[in-house]
């Protein structure tokens, strides 16, 4: 991040009033997360984003108009990323906001741009109230959400012929739900259904040894994982240490990701059942034009992060195509209803109308091991659009109006 | 019966590591006084460079075993140079201001990780030939935490035979009980003090290196570990190896059984057991009251500004109000946060200066008063001004309650029981998700029609936040504030004219509680939302740091402090991805220039 003069002069409140805008002047997205605090999930992501952002400005920008984004870091803060979002509005002009990783930042971020009636794109945040209970006519997410890959997993593991149930979900709101939902709706598939245990670790603080003895004191038949990142490493070490999950099947949010399956290397748990991404064996072409460009340019595999990175980016370009305005209004009725294809190369996406969810879908499959590297195997694309409860239901959700 | 048995075994596990890193802090504590924020850092670098070491070298025993000692004493070695270049300067510096240096330390040392090896998590590899488990009655148990046991076991006999065997350690414990008796004898203590932040940091690199085959070595280590490395040592008494060991244990149990008990109890469980001390036993469980006590000079009287000052501060006070109508909405929104952040300081700075009590918890009484004013609105329906009315003495009465504990002990203990009942209060906002959303938060507490705009909401803050912190100056010139000192400076003569000490500080705690409430609730209606993060360690430490930076015996030092620290944080946020590098190098920076703080420089107001 370089220091524009722009900033400089602004970082000292001696900004001038609005100089006159040039027909020709660019489009701004002011973009917010917590790149320090979540460096790993979010290097992939900013590549991809400048990836994408490179691409559209090359072929044109949007009808003439550059493209161009504002990144800040909140720390993991959302009282830090409200102020962000305050400055690059006030100070930068930028048209409308993008980001968050976490869902309270996330949440902060959609009530800020409801008050301040901006456009806010949530890419990453999972949580269930930012398109639901809290959900507002300014915000748009288009990660799946918490429960829509709950929902995924359980038709796999209704499928199953375990009965009793364990779960293990770090200890804040992402963790609670999924463990929420997941009871839920197999209870609903299934009856008959039992579970027997559950260990909510603090977050990036598990006691691996503990939590892996506690579950298997339970001697469930099965075991639903909510864990991810240092958390995961742990809990898989102690776990196949102490054959927890020997003649168990595990049933796995998110451990498919490059982001959580690459740093277990030949440790990666075999035969769970996971949502994930597939990166090196989506064939199809338009994934396969997204991956080479990226490799070249980064010299990595993308990750989950770079594809959501990625499709924001296209989403916002489509619409603002679109809608041909910089307006807020124009802009938020342009997203409703959007359609735009997916660096995934599946069904083209839609944010919906009804509630503001993307139709973005994830990778459902089991582990495996590949040479000394965990992947994913006999996947298929669940579409984010067969997941999500009908639409009476999502109206009871929603506040409407 | 065999569930039991495992599971105090995984206990012990956590509890050999638990010990190696807390004995590295609490004697480094014991002789040098110093809180060791960077312990945390030192063992994650020690994670770190064992990481990179068993790699590098071939597979093996040798190798594995060689590289984590290697990486101890490079640990050791970068803990010396810590010492030599930034602490051995500022021992004569006022207490908790080494607290200071060594947070700016972890700030480096965070980015310096993060530049040298990455942001992914790195999976080292495993113990060779302790890749397995062994039977214990039919249950499978990880060899290696067997291992880790036995280690636990033998550095804390080798540590006991090397402080009751060696002159080295003779003089460590001569000087954890006496350190000016020790220098009046001519002990060398600069060379003892070098020596025993080597063991310390020493100790602090190997745990981390031990933990490699257990878990992966990542960026978070160094706060996941130094919170309960801190409880350890202070359940188990302040300066006492056994202490230390005997709390590593008691914590490790806890842990491996109450998650079995109380599954959701996680977040908050070794804060309740160190509450529980230390309402109990006020020096821990085995610590002495000699060694917590730390005999400092009274400090001079405070005088009033003189009457330049008085006009500097009287013109600084009318450019506040003059200026805003010319500033742009981002800088009214900064000028609110630095409006907050001065009241948040001052309130802390009425405790720990007056009233001599160290607090690493402030950030609960300004989380209860953005909760108060929040949950007013959202579940009442409350305006703005009501739920500014009601916070304060939402606040206050929680000081009242928690402080009815703290102000009885003093020292670290007093600070550290004011952490325990913090993270009590931040669990208790985290995971009651019926009342206050758990982690996502209450959303919607915008202020009412009239204060929408920025600028009206920037006088609003303004006139609060300094009226508050003007207030609070005006108290410390009062008969309580009098009183505080009084009780700060000479309990004993204090006690012999009739002041009650207890009653002074607790007035004091809840006093300073309300109006941390009353800068939540301005920073709540500026947010639009309160979430746990009002009240979580981070905010305790900014205030602490604000305050330590303005110089804690000044009445001028929170407001300096806070302008400074929060401007800096503020542009540096926005300008660089390293801010917290730059950040750490400007606070060791300053603690090295200005050891009375930064208002501490001028002729003393």
């Amino acid at each position: 991040m370089s220091v524009t003069r722009r900033a400089a002069i602004h970082a000292f409140g001696l900004a001038a009033p609005a100089i006159a805008h040039a027909q020709a002047e660019a489009i701004r997205i002011g973009e917010i997360n917590s790149y320090t605090s979540q460096p790993a999930f979010l290097a992939p992501y900013r590549n991809a984003w400048a990836l994408a952002l490179d691409e559209v400005n090359a072929a044109g920008g949007i009808h003439g108009r550059r493209l161009e984004t504002i990144f800040r870091d909140d720390a993991g803060r959302p009282e830090d990323a409200v102020r962000h979002a305050g400055e690059l509005i006030s100070n930068e002009r930028v048209h409308l906001l993008a980001g968050g990783f976490l869902s309270n930042v996330g949440l902060a971020l959609g009530d800020f741009a409801n008050q301040n009636r901006r456009l806010f794109v949530a890419s990453e945040p999972l949580t269930d109230a930012l398109v639901w209970a809290r959900g507002n006519p300014f915000t748009f997410r288009l990660r799946p959400s918490t429960y829509m890959q709950c929902a995924m997993l359980v038709e796999e593991a209704a499928k199953l012929p375990a009965r009793r149930w364990a779960t293990v979900a770090p200890n804040y709101e992402y963790g609670q739900s999924a463990v929420r939902w997941f009871k839920e709706l197999l209870t609903r598939a299934v009856p008959g259904t039992s579970f027997v245990a559950e260990q909510f670790p603090a977050l990036g603080r598990i006691d691996a040894g503990a939590t892996v003895q506690a579950l298997a004191g339970a001697n469930p038949e099965a075991i639903f994982n909510v864990t991810f990142g240092a958390d995961l490493t742990n809990f898989v070490r102690q776990g196949s240490t102490r054959g927890l999950f020997e003649r168990r099947r595990v049933v796995s949010m998110l451990t498919g990701e490059p982001e959580y399956l690459d740093p277990l290397g030949d440790e990666a748990p075999e035969n769970w059942i996971v949502s994930g991404y597939p990166a090196a064996d989506i064939n199809n072409p338009h994934h396969s034009r997204f991956r080479a460009a990226y490799t070249a340019r980064f010299r990595e595999a993308p990750k989950l992060g770079s594809v959501v990175a990625y499709d924001t980016v296209t989403a916002i370009t489509t619409m603002l195509k679109a809608a041909g305005s910089t307006g807020t209004d124009a802009m938020v009725q342009t997203m409703r209803g959007l359609k735009f294809p997916t660096a995934f190369g599946e069904n083209e996406v839609e944010f919906r109308a009804i509630d503001h969810q993307s139709t973005l879908g994830a990778y459902i499959g089991r582990t495996a091991l590949r040479g000394n590297r965990g992947v994913m195997v006999d996947w298929r694309y669940a579409d984010g659009r067969a997941y999500l409860p009908s639409d009476e239901v999502v109206r009871t959700l929603r506040p409407q109006g | 019966m065999t569930q039991i048995l495992v599971q105090s075994l995984s206990g012990l596990a956590s509890a050999a590591s638990l010990f190696l890193v807390a004995a590295g802090l609490t004697v480094i504590f014991g002789v040098t006084r110093i809180v060791n924020f960077a312990h945390g850092s030192l063992y994650m670098l020690g994670a770190y460079i064992a990481y990179s070491l068993v790699t590098w070298l071939p597979r093996g025993h040798f190798p594995f075993w060689g590289g984590v000692l290697a990486a101890a004493l490079a640990v050791g070695l970068i803990g010396v140079v810590v010492e030599v270049l930034v602490l051995r300067r500022i021992y004569k510096a006022p207490e908790l201001f080494q607290l200071l240096a060594t947070f700016g330390v972890v700030l480096v040392v965070q980015d310096v990780a993060l530049a040298v090896w990455g942001a992914q998590d790195l999976l080292g590899p495993r113990a060779p030939g302790l890749r397995g488990a062994v039977d214990v009655m039919g249950e499978r148990f990880p060899l290696y935490d067997l291992v880790l046991i036995a280690i636990g076991g033998a550095i804390l006999l080798l540590l006991w035979l090397l402080f009751q065997r060696s002159r080295f350690g003779v003089l460590v414990r001569a000087a954890t009980a006496d350190r000016e008796m020790l220098g009046a004898l001519g002990v060398n203590q600069r060379r003892l003090f070098t020596g025993v932040f080597f063991l310390g940091s020493a100790l602090a690199g190997l745990a981390g290196a031990l933990q490699l085959p257990r878990e992966s070595v990542n960026l978070h280590m160094d706060m996941a570990i130094i919170s309960e490395a801190f409880v350890v040592v202070v359940v188990g008494g302040l300066g006492s190896l056994p202490g230390a060991a005997l709390a590593a244990l008691l914590i490790g149990q806890m842990q491996a059984f109450g998650i079995v008990l109380f599954p959701r109890i996680t977040l908050v469980l070794v804060f309740l057991v160190m509450a529980v001390v230390l309402v109990l036993r006020p020096y821990g469980l085995m610590g002495r009251a000699n060694a917590a006590a730390i005999v400092l000079p009274p400090e001079p009287p405070l005088r009033a500004l003189s009457p330049k000052g008085r006009a500097v501060a009287l013109a600084a006070l009318l450019l506040a109000i003059a200026l805003p109508p010319f500033l742009g909405d981002y800088a009214l929104v900064v000028l609110s946060e630095l409006a907050i952040a001065v009241l948040f300081a001052a309130s802390l700075h009425f405790i720990m200066g007056p009233g001599g009590m160290a607090s690493f918890g402030h950030a609960a009484y300004f989380g209860a008063g953005a909760y108060a004013a929040a949950l007013l609105v959202k579940h009442f329906a409350a305006p703005m001004e009501l739920g500014l009315l009601a916070a304060p003495f939402a606040a206050g009465l929680l000081g009242l309650v928690f402080g009815w504990f703290c102000v009885r002990l003093s020292g670290v203990y007093a600070a550290m029981l004011t952490l325990a009942f913090a993270q009590i209060a931040w669990s208790t906002a985290f995971q009651w998700v019926e009342v206050t959303g758990g982690d996502n938060g209450i959303l919607g507490v915008w202020p009412s029609a009239w204060a929408v705009p920025k600028l009206a909401y920037a006088y609003l803050s303004l006139a609060l936040c300094l009226g508050g912190a003007l207030l609070l100056r005006r108290a410390i010139f009062a008969p309580l504030g009098y009183a505080m000192r009084a009780q700060r400076d000479s309990p004993l003569r204090a006690e012999a004219i009739g002041i009650d000490a207890f009653r002074v500080r607790w007035l004091a705690f809840a006093i300073a509680a309300g109006f941390a409430g009353l800068a939540g609730a301005v920073f709540a209606f500026g947010k639009g939302s309160v979430f746990p993060t009002a009240m979580a360690i981070p905010r305790s430490v900014d205030a602490l740091l604000m305050v330590l930076l303005g110089g804690v015996q000044t009445v001028m030092g929170p407001l300096i402090g806070a302008l400074a620290y929060t401007g800096l944080h503020e542009q540096l946020l926005r300008v660089t991805q390293f801010w917290r590098a730059a950040l750490g190098a400007i606070i060791i920076g300053l603690v090295l220039f200005f050891p009375r703080g930064l208002a501490g420089m001028g002729p003393r107001a």
